[in-house]
């Protein structure tokens, strides 16, 4: 009885504390959920056409590199502003043509879809780990400055209920500033235009959608390039806005935590968006417990579990979500299966 | 005399687009060490690659202690090959060999050190099947989530590997720290280290590694649990419906897969390392899956490919150390490898050969359970 | 009176696919307006490679179409839809997921703004047309909800959605009740009467020579004649599909039915999406007993079919062969006990494709003595795997180049053939046969049938499930009828009528 009753005090504790740190938690949450909501977006942009793209981890990497490295190499010359937002734009084009070669594969070659994944993962490694060896590290140089966050006025901040919300997503850079209605404007596009439909045609019967004229290819490859644009953006939003460097690996498997929000969020763009909230506290709950730790027993506990399994608390909060959720829900039907014309040629 | 040139013939439709895979990587990444030496201090050199690659064969075959670095740098990477190999042929992508090695190569360094004053005979094979156990529990976890859930092993893994190496951080600082160190690392292993062989670093992991490979290929070619771990890859219906459980064998091949990685940690750890430290990076992991594939997850062809990367592996510092041109070329080679093989039409075109295609017929079997389905539009 | 040009001719069409076959040979054809025009042919005789040629889907080597007497190039099939011709596949172009207006509009979509989609127009004009057409459609209802017969309305509405005049039906009716196939050749006769021509493909006689003005028969990429139904006979024509003079009749004699060997009692399952499929259905078999599943697909066949063999765990009730619950056993232990499956789906389930022949004859039985042995058990024996191919292969008649060939390289009616000498075992009490001559060319039809007959013969209770009605009405003793998870009729063997058992099938009797 004993036991049960400390179980109960304890959860409850752990309840009160949650609620009280949770206002001062949102913005680092809507930080850390936007590259992974981001990386969601570009799965279920490919996904729901038919493309399968476990590379997204790779091109976050590559548009962060890419990115920073516009930024740190024109800071000088034209001031951090407009080389900051040069970058973020070069990391969005890095996306994108990386997104042409991922179609490429997938949809004109044909190659295995997981294993051009791969190749993206390991080439994204390669060449980033190469060019920071030989052109940013020798240069010793400092980093491509950070953009500042925005702060809404303190009578705003300080509403009861809605101020903390608002904080949430208004305390932020340009690119977490924007998530939201990317998110909306997405879920609208998807479900309730032209292109969401054939999009959705595509990606469930591709046969169907050829035999009333859609060309399956051409929609595929639009979604694949239009999707990685979205994870370079996900990479700028890495060394641009977040940290204001480059460091090897730095997307930590974000990409692949991505993939998860968008199985958990039902290959929607709202549902990955809310995976991807989940992911960021998780991994907020780390950071806050480093600064803030309860009084009592509950403080006790949580300061007795190492720091390094508050870090490896997204991972494996990711593996039993996953386990929890697939199965419940349905991908689209001709995910990851190449369309072949038959008889064509 | 015929015979003969029937069997190159046959080889070369096995071999040809993978070796010319390879060829064209180098080609494209002599383009990109050109372009990119304009960022060093030497400035722009059209005869870069040259030297890179001149002083990466140097490296990797140049001297007997060459030879023997890139023996040594094979070895974990025949038994990784297996491991990924392994799962293709049950339509698995085991993505998670670099952490099943850390894993694997931690539990053998603590099994090693506790009994580094025994004989031998004793510690020794004791910590090497620590790393392999400890590897296998690793692989377990994925492959009975994915039988069970359908989670599936590509993220799964992945996570498990960050995981991994955040976890046995902790578990160095805080459970098996050895005194008397400035950093935090396991102790020695002394006795339990892998015997030298022959100079001063080829060790009996290199050929208990080949001696994995034909025992892997008898496994899977000549008995019923290869044949139902073949037939589970290939089509999972029909494995199904022939009265072989899918589920049990995905968990088992996983587990075995792991085996094999924990196995690379061990031998890796007992024959080279020597003691586990935070920071041990493994780059076992992805030159694995590069190696699963250039050998078309084939044990012999693994073998092969094995060797071949362990010979960049090898070659590369002395390529840095000499021309500047930093190891992470290898990894772009690795790279386009893969890309020249999914996309083996651009080999096809570039050097015109008619070979067979290099699929591994399985690999669908991992996307379909990626997407829990195959198109409507396929009825047959 | 000058004579108005086809509204479609084709001519010389040639088409040799990358693997060999010469699909279609040569062939010319011509569609008058106003014209329902019958393509008849047995499976795989190119009949749907012409179809796909005229859709765009499939490019011809050689060869002219002219519509209205224009030559015009068809690239894809928004070509076709532009010259006003609709196709309704054999295996339906819908999307399942998404509703049937929006089945209907993909790819000439109604949008307001440039993209945002107005369903509530669409559904309109849906609406409009499906009343001229005497359907009763809902428009919002998702298609994966309706059944077969519905799915094929959505399909002749996406059709005419896009203003065909020349409608293609690639075996419409091979999925439908005889009472289903009625109301469809009513809509096409109504189609007819507006103007529009039809051409319709089959293999079915009787269907031909009652809705077709003309008919062109198809043999090997070839046309081998054209009748009007006024001028020819069933036999005449099945002789010209097939080549040879055929017995359309399965030749079998009186069966003697023993013991009771199988029994079902209460059983329910459910299906992939969790939805009770099968729902406390009774039957029994017999030795030397064929008993006739008939059904319009997906009234919880398959279901049924996977319960009994093990591939699908019922949720309640018994499977008793000869008086043993099997219903907890795993399959292994069913086909110890005598049980063998002939799937539907060779391809999913009944082959390994890159296997060699010998494996895939050996699959179900891999690890049992003499296949295998040695250390442990599980030493692979070649040599006897290979002995078991060889003799198979003769006493099956399966053409393979060796037995070591992948079985992908063999032709349809020969990989049927390898699952069936695989499991037609001589050991066994019950057969379950699912579709077993699905998609296969006459001779192999003819093989397989001649093989059930005599397991039968010999004392095997044998479960027939097909969706072909006639094939269950040609082989079963009894036919029973499979309504909604339920079976709701049976009858002996000579009072199974088409009519009284489509109607069943259909309706469900009073149990419905």
């Amino acid at each position: 009885m004993e036991v049960v009753g400390t179980l109960v005090r304890l959860i409850w504790e752990l309840g009160v504390y949650l609620v009280t740190v949770l206002p001062d938690l949102l913005p680092i949450i809507l930080a850390l959920a936007t590259p992974l909501a981001l990386g969601a977006l570009c799965g279920v942009l490919n996904e729901r056409s038919g493309v399968v793209n476990i590379g997204i981890e790779g091109i976050m990497l590559m548009a962060a590199f890419f990115g920073y490295l516009t930024g740190f190499a024109l800071h000088d010359a034209m001031g951090s502003g407009p080389s900051i937002a040069l970058g973020i734009l070069i990391a969005v084009l890095v996306g994108a043509l990386l997104g042409v070669l991922h179609a490429w594969l997938t949809v004109s070659v044909r190659a295995d879809q997981i294993i051009a994944g791969t190749m993206m993962n390991i080439a994204a490694f390669g060449v980033t780990g190469y060019l920071n060896r030989l052109v940013i590290t020798p240069s010793g140089r400092g980093g491509a400055g950070v953009i500042t966050p925005f702060h809404l006025p303190d009578q705003i901040a300080n509403l009861p209920l809605v101020g903390p919300i608002l904080v949430m997503f208004f305390d932020q850079g340009p690119i977490a500033m924007s998530l939201v209605f990317i998110v909306i404007a997405l879920q609208l596009a998807l479900f309730r235009t032209r292109w969401g439909l054939r999009t959705r045609a595509v990606g469930e019967h591709p046969k169907a959608a050829d035999t009333v004229g859609i060309d399956v290819y051409r929609q595929r490859y639009l979604n694949v390039i239009l999707g990685c644009a979205f994870a370079g953006l996900a990479g700028a939003f890495l060394t641009l806005e977040s940290t204001g460097s480059f460091q090897n690996g730095m997307t930590n498997g974000r990409g692949f935590i991505a993939l998860a929000a968008m199985i958990f969020g039902r290959w929607t763009p709202i549902g990955a968006f809310a995976g991807a909230l989940l992911f960021g506290t998780a991994t907020a709950l780390g950071v806050v417990v480093a600064v803030r730790v309860p009084e009592g027993d509950l403080g006790g506990i949580m300061r007795s579990i190492p720091s390094y399994w508050y870090a490896a608390l997204p991972y494996l909060m990711t593996i039993v979500i996953l386990a929890g959720v697939v199965g419940r829900s349905t991908p689209p039907a001709a995910d990851g299966v190449p369309y072949v014309k038959e008889g064509k040629g | 005399m015929i015979r003969l040139r029937s069997v190159a013939r046959e080889l070369w439709q096995v071999a040809s687009i993978p070796l010319l895979a390879i060829v064209l990587a180098f080609i494209v990444a002599a383009v990109v060490v050109v372009i990119s030496s304009t960022f060093t201090s030497t400035g722009f050199d059209v005869f870069l690659p040259f030297g890179a690659y001149a002083s990466l064969l140097a490296g990797a075959f140049g001297s007997g202690t060459a030879l023997s670095n890139t023996l040594v740098a094979a070895a974990p990477l025949i038994l990784g090959g297996l491991a990924v190999g392994l799962g293709f042929k049950a339509g698995l992508f085991n993505i998670g060999v670099a952490g099943q090695f850390l894993v694997g190569a931690f539990a053998s360094a603590v099994v090693g050190s506790s009994l580094a004053t025994s004989p031998t005979p004793v510690g020794m094979p004791l910590a090497v099947v620590a790393g392999a156990v400890a590897g296998a529990a690793f692989g377990f976890i994925p492959g009975f989530l994915k039988a069970r859930t359908g989670a599936h092993e590509v993220v799964t893994t992945i996570m498990l590997n960050n995981a991994a190496v955040l976890l046995l951080t902790w578990a160095v600082n805080d459970l098996v720290r050895a005194p008397g160190f400035s950093f935090p690392r396991t102790g020695d292993i002394g006795n339990s280290a892998l015997p030298i062989l022959l100079g001063r670093n080829v060790h009996l992991g290199i050929p208990l590694a080949v001696l994995t490979v034909f025992a892997v290929r008898w496994v899977l070619d000549r008995t019923t649990i290869g044949f139902e771990i073949r037939t589970v890859g290939q089509n999972p219906n029909a494995a199904r419906y022939a009265g072989m459980r899918p589920v049990f064998i995905t968990a088992l091949t996983m587990t075995l897969s792991g085996l094999l990685a924990g196995l690379a940690g061990a031998i890796q750890m007992l024959g080279v390392i020597g003691f586990y430290a935070p920071g041990i990076t493994a780059s076992v992991g992805f030159d694995s899956i590069a190696v699963a594939l250039l050998g078309r997850s084939d044990p012999i062809g693994i073998l092969f490919a094995a060797i071949l990367f362990g010979a960049f592996r090898a070659g590369a510092p002395l390529m840095q150390i000499e021309t500047s041109v930093p190891i992470e070329v290898i990894d772009i080679i690795q790279a386009l490898v893969i890309l020249f093989l999914a996309a083996d039409l651009i080999v096809r075109r570039v050097f015109r050969v008619r070979a067979a295609k290099p699929v591994i017929s399985e690999l669908a079997t991992v996307t379909q359970t990626w997407a829990g389905g195959t198109s409507p539009a396929e009825p047959s | 009176m000058s004579e108005a040009p086809p509204v479609l001719e084709m001519r010389g069409v040639t088409k040799r696919f990358p693997t060999g076959t010469l699909a279609n040979d040569a062939i010319d054809l011509d569609l008058r307006r106003g014209e329902i025009h019958a393509l008849l042919g047995e499976n795989g005789a190119g009949k749907s490679t012409l179809m796909n040629i005229l859709y765009g889907l499939v490019t011809p080597d050689a060869g002219q179409i002219l519509i209205d007497g224009q030559p015009v190039t068809i690239r894809d099939p928004a070509d076709a839809i532009a010259r006003g011709i609709g196709m309704v596949h054999q295996h339906f172009m819908l999307v399942p997921v998404l509703s049937v207006a929006e089945n209907v509009v993909l790819g000439q979509e109604i949008v307001r703004a440039g993209q945002v989609l107005d369903l509530g127009e669409a559904a309109n004009r849906i609406r409009l047309l499906a009343k001229k057409l005497g359907f009763d459609i809902d428009p919002s209802t998702r298609v994966d909800q309706l059944s077969v017969g519905q799915q094929q309305r959505v399909e002749i509405l996406k059709a005419i959605y896009r203003n065909a005049r020349i409608l293609v039906l690639d075996e419409p009716t091979a999925v439908l009740t005889p009472q289903e196939t009625r109301e469809i050749f009513e809509v096409l006769r109504r189609l007819r009467a507006e103007g529009a021509s039809v051409i319709f493909i089959s293999h079915k006689l009787d269907e031909v020579l009652e809705i077709a003005d003309r008919i062109t028969v198809i043999r090997r990429g070839r046309v081998v004649g054209s009748r009007t139904p006024a001028n020819c006979t069933e036999g005449e024509l099945a002789e010209l599909m097939v080549g040879r003079a055929v017995s359309l009749r399965v030749e079998r004699g009186r069966s003697h039915p023993g013991a009771v060997v199988l029994e079902v009692s209460g059983l329910r399952a459910k299906d992939d999406r969790g939805q009770e499929a099968v729902r406390g259905l009774e039957l029994t078999a017999r030795a030397g007993e064929i008993v006739g599943i008939a059904g319009v697909a997906g009234n919880g066949q398959g279901e049924l079919v996977e319960s009994l063999i093990g591939l699908r765990r019922p949720t309640a009730g018994s499977v008793r062969v000869a008086g043993r619950d099997i219903s907890r056993t795993s399959v292994d232990e069913r086909r110890d006990r005598g049980i063998a499956f002939v799937p539907a789906d060779r391809h999913r389930f009944g082959l390994v494709l890159p296997y060699s022949v010998a494996d895939n004859l050996a699959l179900t039985r891999y690890a049992e003595p003499p296949f295998a042995g040695g250390f442990a058990g599980i030493v692979r024996n070649f040599h006897t795997i290979l002995e078991n191919a060889l003799r198979l292969m003769e006493e099956f008649d399966v053409r393979a180049p060796a037995p070591t060939a992948p079985a992908a390289t063999l032709s349809g009616g020969n990989q049927q053939k390898v699952v069936v000498a695989r499991e037609f075992r001589h050991d066994l009490k019950l057969l379950v046969l699912d579709q077993p001559t699905r998609g296969l060319d006459v001779g192999s039809i003819e093989f397989i049938h001649k093989q059930v007959i005599a397991r039968r013969d010999e004392g095997v209770a044998i479960l027939l499930v097909s969706a072909e009605l006639d094939e269950v009405l040609d082989l079963s003793d009894r036919v029973l009828v499979m309504f909604r998870g339920l079976v709701v009729g049976t009858f002996p063997a000579e009072e199974a009528q088409r009519e009284k058992v489509g109607l069943l099938m259909a309706t469900g009797g009073s149990r419905a």
